[in-house]
């Protein structure tokens, strides 16, 4: 049903796990299906703390608020059970696993989402695995490459795109922090959800980013901006071309003085 | 790091290969060790004269060298060695056929798969219970080729000149306490004679069960590849678990002949109450090869040392290793490289995981002669620890006489890191699953050297530690 939320998040807050200071500070979003919303905020303003509490990273610990994803209390579930139930982080700085191919580790991710007992024909897998990769027009030897091992930003960027597309989520959270700085890799990222947004228009996208530059690529809906652990100001494009010639500092000491004033 | 729960689960399993055989042996000495004990194996294996000397002396030497004080914590092995049984004899003659393998032995190795791997994949198959090789066999095109595989009583019985000429050249009884012992005690094990310019397409398998409790297994294996020949020997070992202490400790020698390429595969899953001290050790000769390929799993404590002494010029050495040690064991492994000619090259690659209580060793020693001019050697070991408590320590010996030489060493230590799960979890992968991908990557580069269906086999053994644990 358009119009109904995916993902709504109500007065959330987080801290890392074992110190002290909330970094989320009472977020509060609502995306609804197959929507495309953008956060974007100045450093350290909870930005990646969000995609990471969402995805349940075990160094982060929620400490009031409620997250429901289709419905079902996200903050409940382990984070492969997320991962099952069709959340997909695509990760700012992903990590290298040494020795296992990416084909490899698809399978497996794949293989882990089927029943017990039930085993992944392996054939359909890798009609699947072509099909993605032609479809990103990705070289099919990139699969065979251990995964992230000595990987430029860009082809990391390839990578996890390459994962979204065969793991198939209803809700991508795309962690491009930094990326404005990578036009190759900005390029990849964008590329990819755009490909399979126009596949299956349901799949919904938060995306996360610093600089407006990434919105060149990917029209949102929705542009919220977060500073200090909350989101101050919601609305359309214009938001984001409004912070690009404005910058965060101003937004700041309008928030500031707002406050002084309160 | 990972939650110790998770990490409970990851034990390699053992459960498949822990059943216990009910037999009868024809014959077994006292437990403890004495000349009598020595002298009455020579006797049941009617041996000539010159090797009962060769016990006799060897069983000296054994009682005046001391315990080594390096390497796995020994302390409690005299007590073990007191008390366990040195020979059992389980049948009464080596069979060529399973048909006349008593029916609970044979079901023994049927459980384990050797009649099958015979059938399908290999050249020939030896299986040692207890103290006697209890089936020999060899498929009829490579005893056509003249290729000799058979037990080693039977290689000194039938080729006794041959035999002679190699026996305890390589690894001499004085060479240290547990190669005395075994030259001392030894029983069944293998004679391989490859002839010059046989090339065996298939490998050779020789599979080692301890049955019975507090049994001292010392198989002792000779191997000649004349020149220009080319074969893969590989040794299984396993045993049901007791409580009490058990002990391995065999004797390997190989000799390569100029041109030769031979590789050794041992997976050892020896039960976490055998202690397995081994010696095994190559002659490589000029432009010839020789690969170990060494897989220590099980056992209490292992203290194995694969060794290349390379004696020919160009002759190769290469050494892979990968060892796991889980709660209470101690795998103290590594390599020996001697370089004592030119142009002789050598690779060394250890892989350890350590978990729980568990620790890995790596020992090696990569020693140049003067006078092995343009020679290089290159050692790496990687260890990666599954959490806080396990631990790794690296021992590399180095010693250079020849300045033209090249050796190159490297080290790295890892853990299973919190980034790394979360990432494998962020895609759906429990945390089990999770770590046994990330095991089997780190063991990858030496897994895909190994035999289809022993990378299987280790695969599946992390696997199943791990799935065992969900839903």
């Amino acid at each position: 049903m358009p119009g109904t939320p995916i993902l709504r998040i109500e007065s959330l807050h987080a801290k890392v796990a074992d110190e002290e200071p909330e970094i989320l500070k009472g977020v509060d979003l609502e995306l609804p299906l197959g929507e495309v919303h953008a956060i974007m905020g100045p450093n350290a303003s909870g930005k990646s703390t969000l995609a990471k509490v969402l995805t349940g990273h075990p160094g982060y610990q929620t400490t009031a608020g409620t997250v429901t994803f289709e419905g079902r209390s996200l903050l409940e579930m382990e984070p492969h059970e997320r991962a099952r139930a069709g959340l997909f982080l695509a990760f700012q700085y992903p990590v290298e696993i040494p020795g296992v191919s990416i084909a490899n580790f698809l399978r497996t991710a794949m293989q882990s989402r089927l029943a017990e007992g039930e085993e992944l024909d392996l054939f359909d897998f890798q009609d699947l695995l072509l099909d993605r990769m032609q479809l990103l027009g990705v070289d099919p030897s990139f699969a065979e490459r251990p995964v992230n091992d000595g990987f430029s930003g860009g082809e990391k960027k390839r990578n996890e795109i390459l994962q979204m597309a065969v793991l198939k989520p209803k809700l991508a959270l795309l962690d491009e922090t930094d990326s404005g700085l990578d036009i190759d890799a900005l390029k990849v990222v964008a590329h990819g959800v755009n490909t399979l947004r126009r596949e299956d228009p349901t799949m919904s996208v938060l995306l996360i980013t610093h600089y407006q530059r990434m919105l060149d690529y990917i029209t949102p809906d929705v542009v919220h901006v977060m500073v200090d652990g909350r989101i101050v100001r919601s609305g359309g494009p214009e938001v984001a071309i409004w912070l690009e010639e404005e910058g965060y500092s101003s937004w700041r000491e309008a928030e500031e003085k707002a406050v002084a004033e309160r | 790091m990972p939650n110790n729960a998770v990490v409970e689960r990851l034990d390699l399993d053992q459960n498949k290969y822990d059943f216990r055989t009910v037999d009868q042996p024809v014959f077994r000495t006292e437990p403890g060790l004495s000349e009598e004990v020595v002298r009455a194996i020579s006797t049941h294996k009617e041996e000539p004269e010159w090797m009962l000397d060769f016990r006799l002396k060897a069983y000296r030497i054994y009682l005046k060298k001391p315990m080594p004080t390096w390497g796995s914590d020994l302390s409690d092995l005299e007590n073990v060695l007191d008390q366990i049984y040195y020979y059992v004899r389980p049948q009464d003659r080596m069979m060529n056929s399973w048909d006349d393998v008593p029916e609970s032995i044979k079901d023994t190795f049927q459980k384990l798969g050797i009649p099958e791997a015979e059938q399908k994949v290999l050249a020939g198959v030896g299986a040692q219970y207890e103290s006697e090789m209890v089936y020999h066999s060899l498929k009829k095109e490579w005893d056509d080729k003249g290729v000799i595989f058979d037990s080693i009583e039977d290689g000194l019985r039938k080729h006794p000149e041959l035999f002679r000429k190699h026996f305890a050249t390589v690894i001499p009884p004085a060479d240290n306490k547990f190669s005395a012992l075994n030259s001392a005690v030894w029983s069944g094990g293998s004679f391989v004679y490859i002839p010059k310019g046989v090339h065996l397409d298939t490998p050779l398998q020789a599979y080692f069960r301890v049955n019975q409790e507090r049994m001292g297994q010392f198989e002792r294996t000779l191997i000649i590849a004349d020149e220009g020949s080319r074969a893969h020997y590989i040794e299984g070992c396993t045993a049901p678990a007791y409580t009490t202490e058990s002990f391995h400790s065999g004797v390997i020698e190989i000799v390569i002949a100029k041109d030769a390429h031979f590789r050794y595969t041992t997976i050892q899953n020896w039960s976490r109450n055998m202690y397995n001290l081994v010696t095994q050790r190559a002659l490589v000769n000029a432009g010839a090869t020789m690969e170990w390929l060494d897989g220590n799993l099980g056992s209490k404590a292992t203290m194995k040392y694969p060794s290349c002494y390379l004696i020919g010029e160009g002759a190769h050495g290469s050494i892979l290793s990968i060892a796991y040690a889980g709660d209470g064991q101690h795998q103290d492994t590594g390599g020996k490289v001697v370089h004592a000619a030119p142009r002789t090259t050598s690779t060394i690659v250890s892989k350890s995981i350590s978990k729980g209580t568990g620790r890995a060793t790596y020992r090696g020693l990569c020693k140049v002669y003067e006078g092995s001019t343009a020679s290089r050697s290159n050692v790496e070991c990687d260890a990666l620890l599954i959490n806080e408590t396990a631990r790794s320590d690296t021992y590399p010996y180095i010693e250079i006489e020849e300045r033209s030489a090249n050796v190159g060493h490297e080290a790295t230590v890892s853990k299973i890191g919190e980034e790394q799960l979360f990432y494998l979890t962020s895609r759906g992968m429990t945390e089990e699953e999770a770590m046994a991908l990330i095991v089997r990557g780190f063991i990858e580069p030496i897994a895909k050297q190994l035999p289809l269906e022993y990378a299987v086999e280790l695969n599946r053994l992390i696997e199943m530690e791990m799935e065992g644990s969900v839903g």
